[in-house]
């Protein structure tokens, strides 16, 4: 206990400081970051294709389709939970905002605004939920999960008799909501569709907000240690609830996107196991599954990995079929150079 | 129970009056009575030790005063005012500040950011005005006497002790009135205890009223004016530092009466012996059958 008794303003000479380098290293997100080179280089060397400029915008667009939601789903596993239910609720939002406008024939912005209550009342649900009975995250949301599946299905069989919702397509807003969520434009011979502009926007505001407000402080600590953030005072039910809503909120934006990229028509089947892929994405950019620790970054790092194996797959001419194999694969890879590169980096 | 003294009585004639004061107070979590009748007073600049075996009832005291339950009985008055906690923070709010026993510190996040956690300084924007609150931990760590080089540094790499000091740091510089421990020294050495302590009087001399909770009767008596001892959920000795020796504290604690009969049965025993491996008995026989 020298430290603790040693004289005010003596400095402690047992820790030497720290290089960039070390410090750099501690960063939750760099094992992804390393990751994300290797598999770089990887398909930068094997496959042709995967140099072409002109492909940068299809590969960011599969990374982007993840990355939106990895967003929430990274804040939400900082504070300490995670939620199954991220994949269907997509559907669910697209679906809603879909036959809403198209029952009701209204203006489509009216279906998305009655959607966003709904994918924001999902994810209050969850929230409320899991901090009114105290049972684990997992088992809420399987059940969730499971909910919004059914329903899914058999709302848009009951009213479109078919699998998919009618579509939208020629409704009044259409253009407009198509030119919000879902259009596209060139930028130096790479053609950029637009959700990849909100992803920047979305991991750059997520980032700030985590890391420099006191509510970004409070995700931190709710996830670290509830009971600890309850006793100084941190409202860790609403924090818990807001981060549901959050992730409520990205699944209606993810599910507009669905919606206007497609016609105007959403399959009811769509998003089952893409809630894995969030996760995966957040856990390879560094977020720990029990919680307190993490980054938006990183997760954005770990969705790029993502839409860069899946279209390197394809460009290096390799059968699609082996897709999921080199994924799983690759993700593993990349967590375990995580954990030695966070090892390494804390032990000196 | 002879040297019990009424402590409202000297509650009317002391000159401070008590910032927290336990009327009757208690607490059922179904039909189990943790609690009942505790009377307590703690004053500005007196260090109040509750002392109590496992299950006495400590922590259900500090989790009411602290508002992390709300009593189901009896009065609990704050600076003269009639109050029912039903969160942390109105506890905080009303200037009490506990240290819990597991620290109230998420391990994972640095230093200066479980120092302000729960009362962030922000500046422009809400954006967290990370450099002021980094002068102001390492001020205020210092004043304590703590040295920490890092405040980047996760928490859950310092010691228990250091821990503490933080803990208790954080709830003096936020204007706490009233500081409540919960057992700072059960998982701490002899040496880091005695620094505890140290902080722990330095929070009375700033002027706060302490409210120290332990199982260890030593530590209680280096540092505490009054003694309250709980057993099985009520107030069994409630005394003034000049009405009771080491001794009797230790005795009462340890269940006076009790201690005796033990004492007798363990007279027996030759403490001082030490058994050669074959001479043990092939089999350890429950005491109870061998009397």
């Amino acid at each position: 206990m020298a430290s603790t008794l040693a004289t005010p303003d003596s400095v402690d000479d047992r820790v030497s400081t720290r290089s960039v380098g070390v410090r750099l290293l501690s960063r939750p997100e760099i094992g992804s970051l390393v990751g994300a080179a290797v598999i770089l280089l990887f398909f930068a060397a094997t496959a042709a294709p995967f140099r072409d400029i002109n492909n940068v915008g299809t590969i960011l667009y599969g990374a982007a389709l993840i990355g939106v939601m990895a967003v929430p789903v990274s804040l939400l596993m900082i504070g300490g939970e995670f939620d199954l239910s991220a994949g269907v609720a997509v559907t669910t939002a697209g679906l809603t905002a879909g036959i809403f406008a198209y029952q009701f024939s209204v203006n489509v912005w009216l279906g998305m605004v009655v959607s966003l209550v709904v994918a924001l009342a999902v994810g209050a649900f969850n929230g409320w939920l899991l901090m009114r009975t105290g049972l684990p995250s997992f088992l809420v949301t399987l059940g969730t999960f499971f909910i919004l599946q059914g329903l899914n299905i058999a709302v848009t069989r009951l009213t479109s008799g078919a699998v998919a919702s009618n579509s939208v397509g020629d409704m009044d807003g259409f253009s407009s909501a198509h030119a919000v969520f879902a259009s596209q434009f060139k930028l130096g011979g790479i053609t950029v569709k637009i959700i990849i502009v909100w992803w920047i926007v979305f991991v750059a505001v997520a980032a700030w907000f985590l890391l420099r407000t006191k509510v970004g402080n409070w995700i931190f600590a709710v996830g670290g240690d509830a009971a600890a953030a309850r006793a100084v005072g941190v409202p860790v039910k609403k924090v818990k609830i807001g981060l549901f809503m959050t992730v409520g909120f990205f699944a209606w934006f993810t599910g507009m996107h669905l919606l206007f990229a497609q016609n105007g028509v959403v399959q009811s089947g769509e998003g089952v196991g893409k809630e894995f892929l969030y996760i995966i994405a957040a856990v390879v950019g560094g977020c720990l599954l029990t919680g307190g620790y993490g980054s938006v970054v990183g997760a954005a790092v770990g969705a790029l990995i993502f839409g860069m194996v899946q279209l390197g797959v394809v460009y290096a001419g390799w059968n699609p079929d082996w897709f999921k194999a080199f994924l799983g694969v690759m993700l593993l890879l990349a967590t375990i150079v995580n954990l030695v590169v966070k090892k390494k980096a804390e032990a000196r | 129970m002879t040297t019990t003294t009424s402590f409202d009585h000297e509650a009317a004639s002391s000159p401070t009056m008590p910032v927290v004061q336990l009327d009757d107070v208690g607490k059922s979590y179904g039909n189990v009575q943790a609690l009942r009748g505790v009377s307590l007073s703690v004053r500005q600049g007196e260090i109040t030790c509750v002392l109590g075996d496992n299950g006495a009832g400590k922590s259900t005291l500090i989790k009411i005063i602290a508002g992390l339950h709300e009593h189901s009985d009896g009065v609990l008055t704050v600076n003269g005012e009639e109050r029912q906690f039903k969160s942390p923070r109105e506890s905080l709010d009303s200037g009490i500040a506990t240290v819990y026993q597991d620290l109230a510190l998420a391990p994972l996040m640095s230093v200066w950011r479980n120092f302000f956690l729960g009362n962030e300084l922000t500046g422009r924007f809400g954006t967290l005005d990370a450099t002021r609150m980094k002068r102001i931990a390492t001020e205020e760590l210092t004043k304590m006497g703590i040295s920490i080089p890092n405040l980047e540094q996760p928490v859950g790499m310092l010691s228990g002790g250091q821990r503490q000091c933080i803990a208790i740091a954080r709830a003096i510089h936020f204007g706490a009135k009233v500081l409540i421990l919960d057992e700072p020294t059960a998982a701490l050495g002899v040496k880091q205890s005695g620094v505890v302590l140290k902080y722990i009087v330095k929070a009375r001399d700033a002027g706060l009223g302490v409210v120290f909770i332990t199982h260890n009767p030593h530590h209680a008596y280096l540092v505490g004016n009054h003694f309250v001892v709980l057993k099985l959920g009520r107030v069994a000795l409630d005394t003034h530092r000049a009405d009771i020796t080491l001794e009797q504290l230790t005795n009462e604690m340890a269940g006076g009466s009790e201690l005796e009969a033990l004492s007798h049965e363990l007279r027996d025993i030759d403490a001082g012996a030490v058994v050669r491996p074959a001479d043990r008995p092939a089999q350890i026989q429950s005491p109870l059958e061998s009397t």
